[in-house]
């Protein structure tokens, strides 16, 4: 290689190396902001602020949904399966793919009593799909392995528990 | 041996020429396979498919999403590659392929983005939330569009070559950050059920017609990429001797 050439290598490598750290330093320093909800550990541990409008994400908890008999009221517990859990009160149409045992992504203010006044539900879904007849098959329940789309799940534990229960190939 | 063999190509592909001639065969090649490919995936994903246990038939719109979303990625990537070998080496070849991946690259992210749109209003209950899947998705299309407006803006050549490289070849840092931002953070966005190096989180009746989709997707891009490639180095060798030759019916490329 020429030694003009090999310059201008030298030169594009050190360029993408810089740009590759400055990215990887800005994406370091923003870290929690990049997260796009508090999962139900940081709001029931207080990190969550009170009373600003914010989005926390869980699973429904199963049994936990109540609706109101006079109008579109609903209240449910969001958990993440493991220690935390806090309740969500909210007034209008949930999403189709709303049910017990799914993630769920609610928009809405926390009181001070730790109580979530939803304005939106979002329903999160997995990455696992799956013909309804195959489920039947397995005998399994609908709201099947909730754990795979459970907001804040660590991947390399949710790939471990998906290689482990492997839903549909066992 | 093969070093050498290697070193030859390496030189062979700075010549515009020779590979022109090379790809003669690919265009027609990668034009009937995207046309079968696409046709089959389609009618095989959209109506012989299992419907999904959860989201229904809405999950089909994934067969259209993922194989846009993956070559959105793959042609920037190819862009950077492109870049990377246009600023140490010089090579012409290397600017006409990033003229030529640019506007497929830029209409396959928007396909992407108003696909997954299309796909958060029903499953979601949201055209948009900004999540870091979409809102790295949204910078490379963006990247895609500055890149593309940069070449419109610049009419010297050799400039507008070195200035889409650089931006081309820098921009892929955000490839890793799409990639990775499901793992990373918090999103809305569902992890990947489709990939290289996993097995796929649905079953074969489900996962087969995709792979057919995602290879119709990228035999369509190496159709339309070769097809303005080839188009362009026509542009741009057209005083050459050989240009003329080959129009006239006097020689092959």
């Amino acid at each position: 290689m020429n030694p003009k050439r090999k310059q201008r290598l030298y030169l594009t490598l050190f360029l993408l190396l810089v740009a590759g750290g400055v990215t990887a330093l800005l994406i370091q320093i923003s870290g929690e902001n990049m997260n796009m909800f508090y999962p139900p550990a940081d709001v029931v541990a207080g990190e969550a602020p009170v009373g600003e409008t914010l989005r926390a994400g869980g699973m429904v908890q199963e049994g936990s949904v109540v609706r109101s008999t006079q109008d579109l009221g609903v209240t449910f517990v969001l958990t993440d399966h493991q220690c935390a859990d806090f309740v969500v009160q909210y007034t209008g149409i949930l999403p189709d793919l709303f049910r017990e045992g799914q993630g769920i992504l609610v928009e809405g203010q926390l009181n001070a009593a730790g109580v979530f006044n939803a304005t939106e539900v979002l329903a999160k879904h997995d990455e696992n799909y799956m013909p309804p007849e195959l489920m039947d098959l397995q005998g399994m329940e609908p709201p099947a392995t909730p754990k795979a789309a459970m907001p804040g799940y660590p991947s390399a534990q949710r790939k471990a528990d998906r290689a482990m229960d492997s839903t549909y190939d066992s | 041996m093969l070093g050498a063999s290697l070193k030859r190509l390496w030189h062979k592909l700075g010549s515009p020429r020779w590979f022109f001639s090379l790809t003669t065969r690919w265009v027609t090649f990668f034009g009937w396979s995207a046309a079968v490919l696409l046709l089959w995936g389609a009618i095989w994903g959209l109506a012989y498919a299992p419907a999904d246990y959860q989201q229904g038939n809405s999950f089909r719109i994934m067969y259209v999403h993922v194989p846009a979303a993956m070559l959105a990625q793959s042609l920037y990537i190819g862009m950077g590659v492109a870049g990377f070998i246009g600023l140490v080496w010089r090579m012409k070849l290397t600017d006409v392929a990033i003229s030529a991946c640019l506007p497929l690259g830029m209409v396959i992210t928007a396909l992407a983005l108003f696909s997954g749109s299309v796909w958060g209003r029903p499953t979601w209950v949201s055209w948009w939330e900004w999540d870091g899947r979409t809102v790295s998705t949204l910078v490379l299309f963006f990247l895609y569009v500055g890149i593309y407006a940069l070449r419109e803006a610049i009419a010297e050549a050799k400039l507008r070559a070195r200035a889409s490289a650089l931006i081309a070849m820098v921009g892929t840092v955000n490839i890793p950050i799409i990639k990775y931002s499901v793992e990373w953070w918090n999103t809305l966005h569902q992890p990947a059920s489709f990939g290289l190096t996993q097995k796929p989180a649905m079953p074969s009746e489900m996962w087969l017609p995709l792979l057919v989709m995602v290879l119709g997707f990228y035999c369509f891009a190496g159709f339309i990429v070769l097809l303005r490639m080839r188009s362009e180095i026509l542009q741009r060798e057209m005083n050459a001797r050989w240009v003329g030759d080959w129009i006239t019916g006097r020689g092959a490329p």
